[in-house]
This record gives C-alpha cells, sequence and structure tokens, in this order.
C-alpha cells in the first residue's frame, strides 16, 4: 500500500521535474541571432498565423533556400518573443503597446512597424438565431452586460451566452477596445464577468456551432459556413453593413483593423527581402484568398 | 502472522555472519549503481526543494507589487491591472470539490465491484480496462467533452451553455477514477481473507461482510485515494481550459455549478505565454502557481499522514 503511494508520488515528481526543466531550458535557450540564418522565425497573433503560413508556403516557391518557422500564440506572445530576442518577425493583430515598447528598447531591441494586411472582426451567432443586424453600441452593451436575454434585442427568449477570446489575444483587446468600449479611450468598460474566455478560434466555433445563445466574434478570416454574421451599424437607423472585403476597404464596415508584422530594428538581408515580398501583389492575393483584405497600394 | 517474528530473527541473524566478510568482494559495478540509485533519490528532493524555492523566487514580488486586498478583489483581468484571485482559488476548489464528490462512490463501487464481487478471469480483464482509462491523454478528454458531453448537458439540463463547472468536475471525476479505483482496490486486496471467513462464519450476507468489515478495514486507505484523485484533479489544465468556459465569475450559490468558472491551472495555461518576463503580470501567475503549490502539498500531506497513522494501526491490530 504504502509502496504504491510512494511510487505514485515519485512518478509524479519525476514527470513534474521533467516538465518544469523542459519549461525552464526553452525559455532561457539563446536563440538564432535575428537575419543572419536561413531559417527565418516568424511567431505572434493567432489571427495572422494561417496567412503568415500561407506566405511561408509561397515564399518557399519563390526562395527554396530560406525556410521561414510560423507560429501562432497570440499578438502578446509573439511581441514577447521579439523583446526576448527569439523571434525575427513578430506578427500581431493590435498595434504594440506603450509598455511592450519599453520592454523592447530596455532590452536594446528597437521594434520597427510594418502594417501586411487589414482584417475585419466578424460579429457571429448561431444560425437559427433571428436576429440579423445590431448597433455597435448594443454589441457593447451586450459584452457588458447591460442585455442579457435576446428577447431585449428583439429576438427569441434566451439567454445570451457571450464568448471571446483569451486575453493573450490580440483580438481580444482590440474587441475590448474598438467596440466594447465603442474607441472611446477613456472608456473603462470591461467585459462582463459571465463572459465565456476561450482559448482558441475553434472553441468558439464549437461553441457557436450547436449553441443558439451564443454570440461571439471572429475574424473575417475565421468565420465558417455554420455562423450567421451581423451586420453592424453605428446608429439604429442604419446602414448595417455585413462584414467582407469590399465594405472594408470602402471604410464602411466599423470595426476593422490593420495587421502588423514587427522586427527587432530596420530588417536587412533575408528578413527584408521577405517583407519585401510579403507588400508585393502576389502575396497579397494571398490576403484576398484567406478572407483577409489586402493592403492598398 | 505467526511466520513474521521468525523472520525477523533470521533478518537480525543474517548481517554479522555474511555480509562482514562478503563487503571487500562488492563489485564496482554494484557501487556504481547503489551512487546512482542514492544520487536520484536525493535529486529528486533538491529538485522539488529548489522548483518551491523558484516558485517563492518568481511569485513573491506580486504580494509587494499588489496590496493585499487587490489580491483578495473579485475581479481577474490582468491586463487591465484587476489580479483578483478569488474567483481563481475558487474556480479550481468548486471543481476539485465536485469532482470528488463524483469520484469517490463510483470509485469505491467500482473497486468493490473488482475486488470483491466479480470472479478472478473477469477482474485479470477490468483492472486493466481501468488503468487504461488513465492513459486517455487529457486533451482527448478534454475534446470529447467539448464537441460531445458539454453540448449534451447543455440540451439535457436546459441551460445557457455547456461549458460550466459541472461539465469540468464530470471530466475531471472520470480522470481521477482510475487512481481512486486502483488504490481502493489495492487496499481492500489487503484486508486479511481471515476478516472475511470470520464474517461470513458469522452468518453474515456477501454485502453485510462487505459494507461492515471490508469497508470500515480500508477507511484509511479510500480516504488515501480520495486525496490522491483530488490532487490529480486540482492540478489538471487542459480539460478544465477546454470545458468550463474559463470566466472569471466567483460562485456565489449551489446552482453556480452549471454557470462557467475559470481554474488556476487554465490561467496560468492560458497567460503564462503572453506576459513579459517580469512584469507584475508574470509575478501573479507564479504566485497563483504557488497558492496551487502550496494546496496540492498541503493535500499529499494529508494522504500521507492518514497513511502513516494506518500502518501504525494495522501494525497496533496484528501484534
Amino acid at each position: 500500500m504504502s509502496t504504491l503511494i510512494r511510487r505514485l508520488t515519485l512518478a509524479a515528481l519525476l514527470a513534474s521535474l521533467l516538465v518544469v526543466t523542459t519549461g525552464c531550458r526553452s525559455t532561457t535557450d539563446a536563440a538564432p541571432v535575428p537575419g543572419t540564418g536561413r531559417v527565418i522565425e516568424n511567431k505572434g497573433s493567432d489571427t495572422l498565423v494561417n496567412l503568415a503560413l500561407a506566405w511561408a508556403e509561397r515564399y518557399q516557391d519563390v526562395r527554396p533556400d530560406i525556410s521561414i518557422a510560423v507560429t501562432g500564440g497570440g499578438s502578446g506572445t509573439g511581441i514577447a518573443a521579439l523583446i526576448n530576442g527569439t523571434v525575427d518577425l513578430a506578427g500581431a493583430s493590435r498595434a504594440i503597446k506603450a509598455e511592450e515598447l519599453d520592454a523592447a528598447h530596455a532590452n536594446g531591441i528597437d521594434p520597427v512597424e510594418f502594417v501586411v494586411a487589414r482584417d475585419a472582426i466578424a460579429v457571429v451567432v448561431h444560425p437559427d438565431n433571428p436576429i440579423d443586424h445590431l448597433t455597435l453600441q448594443q454589441v457593447s452593451d451586450i459584452y457588458s452586460g447591460k442585455f442579457n436575454n435576446w428577447q431585449e434585442l428583439g429576438g427569441e427568449d434566451r439567454p445570451i451566452v457571450r464568448l471571446s477570446r483569451e486575453t493573450n489575444s490580440g483580438t481580444h483587446v482590440y474587441f475590448l477596445e474598438a467596440v466594447v468600449r465603442l474607441g472611446r479611450s477613456d472608456d473603462r468598460t470591461l467585459f462582463s464577468t459571465d463572459t465565456l474566455l476561450l482559448p482558441s478560434s475553434e472553441g468558439i466555433g464549437a461553441e457557436v456551432r450547436q449553441n443558439p445563445n451564443t454570440i461571439g466574434y471572429e475574424g473575417l478570416g475565421y468565420v465558417a459556413d455554420y455562423m450567421k454574421t451581423i451586420a453592424i451599424g453605428l446608429t439604429d437607423d442604419g446602414p448595417f453593413w455585413q462584414p467582407s472585403v469590399e465594405t472594408v476597404n470602402e471604410g464602411h464596415y466599423p470595426i476593422a483593423r490593420d495587421l502588423y508584422i514587427y522586427t527587432a530594428g530596420q530588417p536587412t538581408g533575408e528578413v527584408k527581402a521577405y517583407l519585401d515580398w510579403i507588400m508585393q501583389a502576389e502575396a497579397q492575393a494571398i490576403v484576398l484568398e484567406l478572407g483577409f483584405v489586402p493592403i492598398q497600394e | 502472522m505467526t511466520d513474521r517474528p521468525r523472520i525477523a530473527q533470521e533478518r537480525q541473524a543474517t548481517p554479522p555472519s555474511g555480509a562482514q566478510p562478503r563487503r571487500p568482494r562488492r563489485s564496482l559495478a554494484e557501487t556504481l549503481i547503489e551512487r546512482a540509485i542514492q544520487t536520484t533519490g536525493i535529486s529528486a528532493i533538491v529538485l522539488v526543494v529548489m522548483i518551491f524555492l523558484f516558485l517563492i523566487r518568481e511569485g513573491i514580488p506580486a504580494f509587494v507589487e499588489i496590496p493585499l486586498q487587490d489580491l483578495l478583489a473579485a475581479r481577474w483581468y490582468p491586463i487591465e491591472a484587476y489580479y483578483g484571485l478569488v474567483p481563481l482559488i475558487a474556480g479550481s476548489l468548486i471543481i476539485t470539490l465536485g469532482a470528488a464528490i463524483i469520484a469517490l462512490p463510483l470509485g469505491v463501487a467500482t473497486a468493490i465491484f473488482i475486488a470483491e464481487i466479480i470472479p478472478e478471469w473477469a477482474r485479470e480483464i477490468l483492472k486493466p480496462l481501468v488503468e487504461v482509462l488513465a492513459g486517455i491523454p487529457s486533451v482527448v478528454i478534454g475534446f470529447m467533452g467539448m464537441i460531445v458531453i458539454a453540448p449534451f448537458f447543455r440540451t439535457a439540463l436546459n441551460i445557457p451553455t455547456g461549458l460550466t463547472a459541472f461539465t469540468g468536475m464530470v471530466l475531471l471525476a472520470w480522470m481521477a477514477l482510475p487512481t481512486v479505483v486502483s488504490v481502493v482496490e489495492d487496499v481492500l486486496d489487503t484486508v486479511p481473507r481471515t476478516y472475511r471467513d470470520a464474517g461470513l462464519a458469522l452468518g453474515m450476507t456477501r454485502w453485510q461482510m462487505i459494507a461492515k468489515i471490508v469497508l470500515p478495514a480500508g477507511k484509511s486507505g479510500i480516504l488515501t485515494a480520495l486525496m490522491l484523485g483530488v490532487g490529480r484533479a486540482i492540478g489538471e489544465t487542459m480539460t478544465v481550459m477546454m470545458v468550463t468556459g474559463n470566466a472569471p465569475r466567483i460562485p456565489t450559490s449551489p446552482l453556480d455549478i452549471f454557470h462557467p468558472v475559470r481554474t488556476m491551472t487554465a490561467t496560468i495555461a492560458a497567460e503564462m505565454g503572453e506576459v513579459a518576463r517580469g512584469s507584475t503580470h508574470y509575478h501573479v501567475l507564479f504566485a497563483v502557481g504557488l497558492t496551487l503549490f502550496v494546496i496540492t502539498f498541503l493535500v499529499n500531506l494529508a494522504a500521507a499522514s492518514v497513511v502513516f497513522r494506518s500502518s501504525k494501526r494495522s501494525e497496533r491490530m496484528l501484534s
């Protein structure tokens, strides 16, 4: 009996040690010096990750000698990695924050910003939800907890289940600033504590797919057939705009933003060549294919 | 029972005559193996102490940087510097407690069934099957929970969303079951045959024998199983992150188990990747880890004390 316990405890200890030691190693490992290797490390925004992967794959045809390693994790993760000097490119779905800039400068790194594409956030509901348009103010009031039943918005008598990405997602921060706080920088409104914070876009998709009570938000590129997008307007009288490449490009759709890639200092060599390629038509065509909005040249 | 003293005498008798002359002939390999085992044994302890010190070093600054009343506040929203830990601790405790309440009766019943009721050949099949359950990766259980079990609970219980504390409890109970079953089963195994025979000889039914003799004799072992199950449940991360909705709200009524909660483990897993090293948020996450470590340590300590007490009592009973 007691030997079993001892054995179990020992196994648990060893397992936790393994986790801890490997965990420590990965954070302290020295990274390749940016720009000198033939591998370009690209990390960051989950919004950008599919786009970055598609770019990296197409770039293989252009420059087979360069390999580009793409990982997601969130804008904060990518910028943190850039500050720690472990990546060449940090994808971000929001502009770098002042404290991140300070941390970077403290580490001797000067982040340089490139707008590589544009993105719109679609507000999504279950297809059976009869609501098809909302004002920005109404969406804000839903997420801050003022509305708790779809009936209050002219829908069915169902509780509202609010879905959000985790706080490390750039989409979360952007949605908080642009929608929940309606872009007012002095507004301190927060998400209702009832808001479900899901760790991935897939998590939101899985819940919206089967639950008619839900409201969620997603990058336009991640909207699937089983979600219904809500037309968004600025006033009660409209006009209300469905999110699409056209409405974003024409500046009508209210929840749209720039997507960034940050480099540590002015890019040189292969990193610069890659970034230049991203800005050109071939790469921007991929942006369109993935449901994002190409930058206007 | 009568064998014991004789064996002890033999053991005592052998070292002076056998071991001493042998010592010079000890091979190099034997010494090396002994040293290696010693090193691994000591390093296990040293490393645990080092982990603890590391957690303290990274976690303590949080208690210096943030006033205590802020840490005890009700709101967790770290990107805006709301560092109230209460919802996270409450979330972890409610899920762990719920999982224990579900897993204990099921686990004990399964263990009794396997150890006492079914014939030997069925036991040989069932026991490995239960142990296979322990090998399912938590992310797989979480995925099943997210895709199948949460939607089922939503419609079956008519609640707003299936991503709730209750779903987390059920899945964690499921994951803790193999531990509880195998520990309880081992305990029931050690209850001497003679106890059962005595009970049956007194005219007890099989059920009376199990309930009145076997279970009380294995009581402390069952407590240990509970503690180990709890230890498993409170540290589980992936599954709870996928099925509990992660909303940092404080449960106020028993019915709140049908609302989402956010646990300490899920918070660390979801947020640690994002934080800048050395920031307040970073230290707070380590403080959360420290809290978790202390809780699991206390649970293990409680389990260990139960085990030691039980061995003493059984010695008393046998002597």
